[in-house]
Protein backbone atom coordinates (compact mmCIF):
# COMPACT_ATOMS: atom_id res chain seq x y z
CA UNK A 1 0.00 0.00 0.00
CA UNK A 2 1.13 3.56 -0.60
CA UNK A 3 0.41 6.43 1.75
CA UNK A 4 0.44 10.06 0.66
CA UNK A 5 3.67 11.92 1.43
CA UNK A 6 2.02 14.14 4.05
CA UNK A 7 0.63 11.05 5.83
CA UNK A 8 3.99 9.34 5.92
CA UNK A 9 5.70 12.51 7.18
CA UNK A 10 2.97 12.83 9.81
CA UNK A 11 3.60 9.29 11.02
CA UNK A 12 7.36 9.89 11.15
CA UNK A 13 6.85 13.08 13.16
CA UNK A 14 4.32 11.72 15.63
CA UNK A 15 6.34 8.57 16.29
CA UNK A 16 9.62 10.45 16.57
CA UNK A 17 8.07 12.89 19.08
CA UNK A 18 6.12 10.17 20.97
CA UNK A 19 9.38 8.24 21.45
CA UNK A 20 10.22 10.81 24.14
CA UNK A 21 7.30 13.15 24.96
CA UNK A 22 9.50 15.37 27.14
CA UNK A 23 11.71 16.21 24.16
CA UNK A 24 11.12 19.08 21.75
CA UNK A 25 12.18 18.83 18.14
CA UNK A 26 11.94 21.43 15.38
CA UNK A 27 10.67 20.72 11.88
CA UNK A 28 14.28 20.98 10.71
CA UNK A 29 15.47 18.38 13.29
CA UNK A 30 12.87 15.87 12.10
CA UNK A 31 13.30 16.71 8.40
CA UNK A 32 17.06 16.13 8.62
CA UNK A 33 16.61 12.80 10.42
CA UNK A 34 14.25 11.45 7.74
CA UNK A 35 15.76 13.22 4.73
CA UNK A 36 12.56 15.07 3.85
CA UNK A 37 11.54 18.64 3.02
CA UNK A 38 11.41 20.90 6.11
CA UNK A 39 8.87 23.19 4.39
CA UNK A 40 6.50 20.32 3.71
CA UNK A 41 7.03 18.99 7.24
CA UNK A 42 6.20 22.38 8.79
CA UNK A 43 2.74 22.20 7.23
CA UNK A 44 2.34 18.58 8.36
CA UNK A 45 3.24 19.55 11.94
CA UNK A 46 0.67 22.34 11.87
CA UNK A 47 -1.99 19.79 10.83
CA UNK A 48 -0.89 17.48 13.66
CA UNK A 49 -1.11 20.44 16.04
CA UNK A 50 -4.69 21.16 14.96
CA UNK A 51 -5.49 17.46 15.53
CA UNK A 52 -4.23 17.75 19.13
CA UNK A 53 -1.36 15.32 18.69
CA UNK A 54 1.57 17.73 18.93
CA UNK A 55 2.09 21.18 20.42
CA UNK A 56 4.38 23.96 19.30
CA UNK A 57 6.60 25.35 22.03
CA UNK A 58 7.48 29.04 21.79
CA UNK A 59 10.84 30.68 22.42
CA UNK A 60 14.41 30.22 21.30
CA UNK A 61 14.53 26.54 22.18
CA UNK A 62 11.11 26.02 20.65
CA UNK A 63 10.02 23.07 18.65
CA UNK A 64 7.25 20.51 18.76
CA UNK A 65 6.43 17.95 21.40
CA UNK A 66 3.95 15.09 21.51
CA UNK A 67 0.86 15.76 23.62
CA UNK A 68 -1.42 12.87 22.60
CA UNK A 69 -1.97 9.56 24.38
CA UNK A 70 0.48 7.08 22.83
CA UNK A 71 -1.36 4.13 24.39
CA UNK A 72 -4.65 5.14 22.76
CA UNK A 73 -3.64 6.82 19.49
CA UNK A 74 -3.49 4.37 16.60
CA UNK A 75 -1.67 4.67 13.30
CA UNK A 76 -5.11 4.99 11.68
CA UNK A 77 -5.87 8.04 13.84
CA UNK A 78 -2.77 9.72 12.42
CA UNK A 79 -3.48 8.60 8.86
CA UNK A 80 -6.98 10.08 9.08
CA UNK A 81 -5.55 13.53 9.83
CA UNK A 82 -4.23 13.58 6.28
CA UNK A 83 -6.38 11.32 4.12
CA UNK A 84 -9.69 9.49 3.93
CA UNK A 85 -8.57 5.95 4.26
CA UNK A 86 -11.08 3.85 2.36
CA UNK A 87 -13.91 5.14 4.55
CA UNK A 88 -16.12 6.21 1.73
CA UNK A 89 -16.42 4.15 -1.40
CA UNK A 90 -15.98 6.32 -4.45
CA UNK A 91 -19.41 6.32 -6.00
CA UNK A 92 -19.95 6.60 -9.69
CA UNK A 93 -16.58 5.14 -10.69
CA UNK A 94 -16.67 4.29 -14.39
CA UNK A 95 -17.58 0.62 -14.74
CA UNK A 96 -18.50 0.32 -11.07
CA UNK A 97 -22.06 -0.79 -11.83
CA UNK A 98 -21.00 -3.67 -14.11
CA UNK A 99 -20.67 -7.28 -12.89
CA UNK A 100 -16.88 -7.16 -13.22
CA UNK A 101 -16.73 -3.74 -11.55
CA UNK A 102 -18.76 -5.05 -8.59
CA UNK A 103 -16.66 -8.23 -8.25
CA UNK A 104 -13.44 -6.21 -8.41
CA UNK A 105 -14.84 -3.85 -5.78
CA UNK A 106 -15.31 -6.84 -3.43
CA UNK A 107 -11.62 -7.73 -3.65
CA UNK A 108 -10.47 -4.11 -3.27
CA UNK A 109 -12.78 -3.69 -0.26
CA UNK A 110 -11.22 -6.78 1.30
CA UNK A 111 -7.77 -5.17 1.01
CA UNK A 112 -9.08 -1.89 2.48
CA UNK A 113 -10.72 -3.74 5.39
CA UNK A 114 -7.49 -5.54 6.28
CA UNK A 115 -5.43 -2.35 6.01
CA UNK A 116 -7.92 -0.45 8.18
CA UNK A 117 -8.01 -3.22 10.80
CA UNK A 118 -4.21 -3.34 10.88
CA UNK A 119 -3.63 0.41 11.16
CA UNK A 120 -6.49 0.75 13.64
CA UNK A 121 -5.07 -1.86 15.98
CA UNK A 122 -1.49 -0.63 16.21
CA UNK A 123 -1.09 2.17 18.76
CA UNK A 124 1.93 4.47 18.74
CA UNK A 125 3.04 2.81 21.95
CA UNK A 126 2.74 -0.67 20.41
CA UNK A 127 4.80 0.35 17.37
CA UNK A 128 7.52 1.89 19.55
CA UNK A 129 7.56 -1.23 21.76
CA UNK A 130 7.66 -3.49 18.71
CA UNK A 131 10.74 -1.61 17.45
CA UNK A 132 12.41 -2.22 20.79
CA UNK A 133 11.51 -5.94 20.81
CA UNK A 134 12.80 -6.38 17.27
CA UNK A 135 16.09 -4.71 18.20
CA UNK A 136 16.46 -6.84 21.33
CA UNK A 137 15.57 -10.00 19.41
CA UNK A 138 18.06 -9.33 16.63
CA UNK A 139 20.77 -8.64 19.24
CA UNK A 140 19.93 -11.94 20.98
CA UNK A 141 20.11 -13.81 17.69
CA UNK A 142 23.42 -12.13 16.81
CA UNK A 143 24.85 -13.03 20.22
CA UNK A 144 23.72 -16.66 19.69
CA UNK A 145 25.39 -16.77 16.26
CA UNK A 146 28.69 -15.46 17.58
CA UNK A 147 28.65 -17.72 20.69
CA UNK B 1 -15.01 -19.12 33.80
CA UNK B 2 -18.18 -20.05 31.93
CA UNK B 3 -19.96 -17.20 33.72
CA UNK B 4 -17.15 -14.76 32.92
CA UNK B 5 -17.21 -15.70 29.23
CA UNK B 6 -21.03 -15.45 29.16
CA UNK B 7 -20.84 -11.98 30.70
CA UNK B 8 -18.31 -10.82 28.11
CA UNK B 9 -19.84 -12.38 25.01
CA UNK B 10 -23.52 -12.47 25.95
CA UNK B 11 -23.74 -16.18 25.10
CA UNK B 12 -23.57 -19.00 27.66
CA UNK B 13 -21.47 -21.82 26.24
CA UNK B 14 -21.20 -24.30 29.10
CA UNK B 15 -20.97 -27.41 26.90
CA UNK B 16 -18.30 -25.81 24.72
CA UNK B 17 -16.08 -24.95 27.69
CA UNK B 18 -16.59 -28.29 29.47
CA UNK B 19 -15.73 -30.11 26.25
CA UNK B 20 -12.66 -27.92 25.70
CA UNK B 21 -11.49 -28.50 29.27
CA UNK B 22 -11.91 -32.29 29.03
CA UNK B 23 -10.03 -32.36 25.69
CA UNK B 24 -7.23 -30.17 27.04
CA UNK B 25 -6.63 -32.51 29.95
CA UNK B 26 -5.83 -35.34 27.49
CA UNK B 27 -2.53 -33.82 26.39
CA UNK B 28 0.41 -32.19 28.11
CA UNK B 29 0.90 -29.61 25.33
CA UNK B 30 -2.54 -28.10 25.87
CA UNK B 31 -2.80 -25.45 28.56
CA UNK B 32 -5.72 -23.93 30.40
CA UNK B 33 -4.59 -21.09 32.69
CA UNK B 34 -6.72 -18.89 34.91
CA UNK B 35 -5.98 -15.66 36.79
CA UNK B 36 -7.50 -15.70 40.25
CA UNK B 37 -8.19 -12.78 42.56
CA UNK B 38 -5.46 -13.13 45.23
CA UNK B 39 -7.93 -12.02 47.90
CA UNK B 40 -10.93 -14.20 47.15
CA UNK B 41 -9.91 -16.77 44.55
CA UNK B 42 -12.54 -15.59 42.05
CA UNK B 43 -11.62 -16.04 38.37
CA UNK B 44 -10.57 -12.73 36.84
CA UNK B 45 -9.29 -14.07 33.53
CA UNK B 46 -8.37 -17.11 31.50
CA UNK B 47 -6.32 -18.20 28.53
CA UNK B 48 -6.38 -21.44 26.58
CA UNK B 49 -3.58 -22.58 24.30
CA UNK B 50 -2.09 -25.63 22.67
CA UNK B 51 0.55 -26.86 20.24
CA UNK B 52 -0.74 -27.71 16.78
CA UNK B 53 1.43 -29.45 14.25
CA UNK B 54 1.36 -29.55 10.45
CA UNK B 55 -2.04 -27.96 9.98
CA UNK B 56 -2.12 -26.37 6.53
CA UNK B 57 1.54 -27.27 6.06
CA UNK B 58 2.68 -25.32 9.11
CA UNK B 59 5.55 -26.36 11.32
CA UNK B 60 4.47 -27.14 14.93
CA UNK B 61 3.41 -23.90 16.54
CA UNK B 62 1.57 -22.64 19.61
CA UNK B 63 -2.00 -21.39 19.36
CA UNK B 64 -3.91 -19.15 21.73
CA UNK B 65 -7.46 -20.43 21.31
CA UNK B 66 -9.21 -18.20 23.84
CA UNK B 67 -8.44 -15.35 26.20
CA UNK B 68 -10.66 -13.23 28.41
CA UNK B 69 -10.34 -10.83 31.34
CA UNK B 70 -13.17 -9.65 33.60
CA UNK B 71 -14.01 -6.14 32.25
CA UNK B 72 -14.01 -4.79 35.83
CA UNK B 73 -10.39 -5.84 36.24
CA UNK B 74 -8.91 -4.74 32.92
CA UNK B 75 -5.95 -2.40 32.43
CA UNK B 76 -4.14 -4.15 35.30
CA UNK B 77 -1.87 -6.25 33.09
CA UNK B 78 -3.87 -9.44 33.82
CA UNK B 79 -4.14 -10.28 30.11
CA UNK B 80 -0.47 -9.52 29.59
CA UNK B 81 0.50 -11.86 32.45
CA UNK B 82 -1.79 -14.62 31.16
CA UNK B 83 -0.36 -14.25 27.66
CA UNK B 84 3.21 -14.25 29.01
CA UNK B 85 2.55 -17.39 31.09
CA UNK B 86 1.02 -19.13 28.06
CA UNK B 87 4.02 -18.21 25.89
CA UNK B 88 6.31 -19.70 28.53
CA UNK B 89 4.28 -22.97 28.57
CA UNK B 90 4.44 -23.16 24.77
CA UNK B 91 8.17 -22.37 24.73
CA UNK B 92 8.74 -25.26 27.17
CA UNK B 93 6.70 -27.46 24.80
CA UNK B 94 9.37 -26.71 22.18
CA UNK B 95 7.66 -24.34 19.74
CA UNK B 96 9.15 -21.05 18.58
CA UNK B 97 6.02 -19.24 17.40
CA UNK B 98 2.62 -18.45 18.87
CA UNK B 99 -0.46 -17.69 16.75
CA UNK B 100 -4.04 -16.68 17.27
CA UNK B 101 -7.02 -15.56 15.21
CA UNK B 102 -8.97 -12.35 15.78
CA UNK B 103 -12.03 -10.88 14.06
CA UNK B 104 -11.08 -7.83 11.99
CA UNK B 105 -13.70 -5.72 13.76
CA UNK B 106 -12.55 -6.83 17.21
CA UNK B 107 -10.37 -3.78 17.85
CA UNK B 108 -9.97 -4.55 21.57
CA UNK B 109 -8.47 -8.03 21.15
CA UNK B 110 -6.59 -7.03 18.02
CA UNK B 111 -4.93 -4.12 19.85
CA UNK B 112 -4.19 -6.37 22.85
CA UNK B 113 -2.39 -9.00 20.77
CA UNK B 114 -0.53 -6.32 18.80
CA UNK B 115 0.62 -4.80 22.08
CA UNK B 116 2.07 -8.20 22.98
CA UNK B 117 4.23 -8.01 19.84
CA UNK B 118 2.07 -10.16 17.54
CA UNK B 119 1.90 -9.29 13.84
CA UNK B 120 0.20 -10.76 10.77
CA UNK B 121 1.59 -14.21 10.03
CA UNK B 122 2.12 -16.07 6.77
CA UNK B 123 -1.41 -17.54 6.60
CA UNK B 124 -4.66 -15.86 5.58
CA UNK B 125 -8.03 -17.21 6.69
CA UNK B 126 -10.45 -17.67 3.78
CA UNK B 127 -14.13 -18.55 3.89
CA UNK B 128 -17.23 -18.95 1.75
CA UNK B 129 -20.91 -19.03 2.63
CA UNK B 130 -22.43 -22.47 2.04
CA UNK B 131 -26.04 -21.42 1.50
Amino acid sequence: MKLQKATLFGLYSVLELARDPSRQLSAIDIAERYGISANHLAKVLRDLGRAGLVEAARGAGGGYRFIGNARRTTLLDVVRVFEDFGEEKASGEPGGDTDIGAALDLVLSEIDDIARATLGSVTLNTLLKTMQWRDERSQRLKAKETA
Amino acid sequence: MIALDAEMTGIEKGDFWRDMFSRLSDRSDRHFLVAEDPKGGATRGYIVGEVRAYEFGSEPCGWVIAIGVDPRFRVRRTGEQLFGAMCECLRIDGVATVRTMVAREDRLDMAFFRAQGMMAGPFIELEKPLD
